[in-house]
């Protein structure tokens, strides 16, 4: 059997690619290129959370998004080291990222205005997540998929603690509950916009499925999101965004308006609200935290020399 | 959500890996739990730390958040040492003999569980 026979029958076979074995290298880049871009999204998806950490209504709330910010910065742990599997160094991704030639979710080039914005991103961000990280725990490339199994079980957190601060905002004075309205007003549509865009103008997505690292359409994904969303919406007694919004008894399923796909690109090509600050603020992270990489390693080589004495 | 990169148009589909990066990166370990008393460890991802002691803070930072464990060990990834995928399936493929099975021998029903 040849390298490119095996690689066609362990992944027609529903089996999982392993580092070690041989693979296509253009699955390799893609992997590369989307692992990273996931694991820079949840980096960078600490700042637009941590902006609120200080004013936090309560110590309980402060507490729990302090919690789930700890958690993104797992979770991008584990995504660059399903990367560094594919044979790239974390530090070269972060400096890609870093210079501008890497993306993350655009998602995170919007602004938290107020507290609802952390409920909105629980329900909302994370729920898109979940819908495909879901799908991402059957890619077939195995340290993407266990790496998935971990982040799909701390996401349900995230979820229902956004869904709760809705909840509570939506039950209590007329403005919390019009500062709620006002959060599902601006996260509405780019939540949509999380999926990419439509199947016929999606770049790599027919060769993705073929290799089992997407299973699942954007459009399709979207529809999931809207299907499952939409309820919950009614539930808070919130109104979604959407005037062509109305259930299709036909379909069995939502039809929902168009994306305003000029704003998505705009926001995709750097020209956002907060694009420039994200990565302003990251760098400054980085540079401000060289001397103590600096000074950890020379610790460790101290020690390891006095032991060795 | 989707995590492909979407390409804008006029962009390049091409991702960079490197950037000639001179700075040096922490060492690489794999982490591994025991999730409670009675069974084995289990390799659960890895992380970079300058040192054992630091690997070991990280792991319990990072992989046990959620009571997930009753026991940590770390290791050097480069002190991991492993067969090549292609040759240990040949190996195994090799040596398939049914008379290692116990399903390969007949015991009548009248002798009971065996």
């Amino acid at each position: 059997m040849t390298p490119v026979q095996r690689f066609a029958a362990i992944v027609a076979a529903e089996d999982k690619i392993e580092p070690a074995d041989w693979m296509p290298e253009g699955y390799r880049k893609t992997l590369i290129r989307q692992i990273a871009q996931h694991a820079h999204s949840e980096v960078i998806g600490m700042q637009p959370e941590g902006n609120w950490i200080a004013r936090a209504p309560t110590l309980h709330r402060k507490a729990i998004l302090m919690a789930k910010v700890q958690d993104e910065a797992g979770h991008g742990l584990y995504l660059y080291s399903a990367a560094e599997t594919l044979g790239v160094k974390r530090d070269e991704l972060q400096e890609l990222l870093h210079q501008g030639k890497h993306k993350y979710s655009s998602i995170f080039n919007y602004p938290t205005l107020s507290w609802a914005d952390i409920g909105a991103i629980g329900w909302l961000v994370d729920g898109a997540a979940i819908t495909n990280q879901v799908m991402l725990t059957r890619c077939s490339y195995g340290p993407y998929a266990r790496g998935m199994v971990r982040i799909c079980k701390e996401e349900s957190f995230h979820q229902r603690q956004g869904y709760e601060i809705l909840l509570r905002l939506c039950a209590g004075s007329s403005e919390q509950k019009a500062m709620a309205q006002d959060s599902l007003d601006r996260w509405w549509w780019p939540s949509l916009m999380m999926f990419g865009p439509h199947d016929t103008d999606s770049t790599h997505s027919e060769q993705s499925m073929e290799w089992k690292i997407k299973r699942v359409s954007n459009d399709e994904l979207r529809q999931q999101f809207v299907d499952m969303t939409v309820p919950q919406a009614d539930y808070l007694g919130l109104v979604i965004p959407d005037p062509e919004l109305r259930w299709n008894e036909e379909r069995g399923h939502y039809d929902f308006g168009e994306i305003d796909w000029d704003e998505f690109w705009r926001v995709v090509k750097g020209d956002g609200p907060m694009n420039r600050d994200r990565i302003a603020h990251k760098v400054r992270a980085w540079d401000e935290g060289a001397w103590v990489r600096e000074a950890a390693l020379a610790h460790a080589a101290k020690k390891a020399a006095r032991s060795a004495a | 959500m989707t995590y492909e990169v979407p390409v804008a148009p006029g962009e390049s589909a091409e991702i960079e890996e490197s950037t000639q990066l001179t700075s040096e990166e922490w060492p690489m370990w794999e982490v591994f739990v025991r999730a409670r008393r009675g069974i084995s460890h289990v390799h659960i991802g890895s992380l970079h730390a300058p040192d054992s002691e630091a690997a070991l803070q990280n792991a319990r930072d990072v992989y046990t958040r959620r009571n997930e464990g009753a026991s940590l060990w770390v290791v050097r990834s480069s002190e991991i040492h492993a067969f090549d995928p292609v040759d240990i399936a040949e190996y195994v493929a090799a040596n398939e003999k049914v008379y290692r099975q116990a399903t390969s021998y007949e015991i009548p029903d009248e002798v009971g569980h065996m």
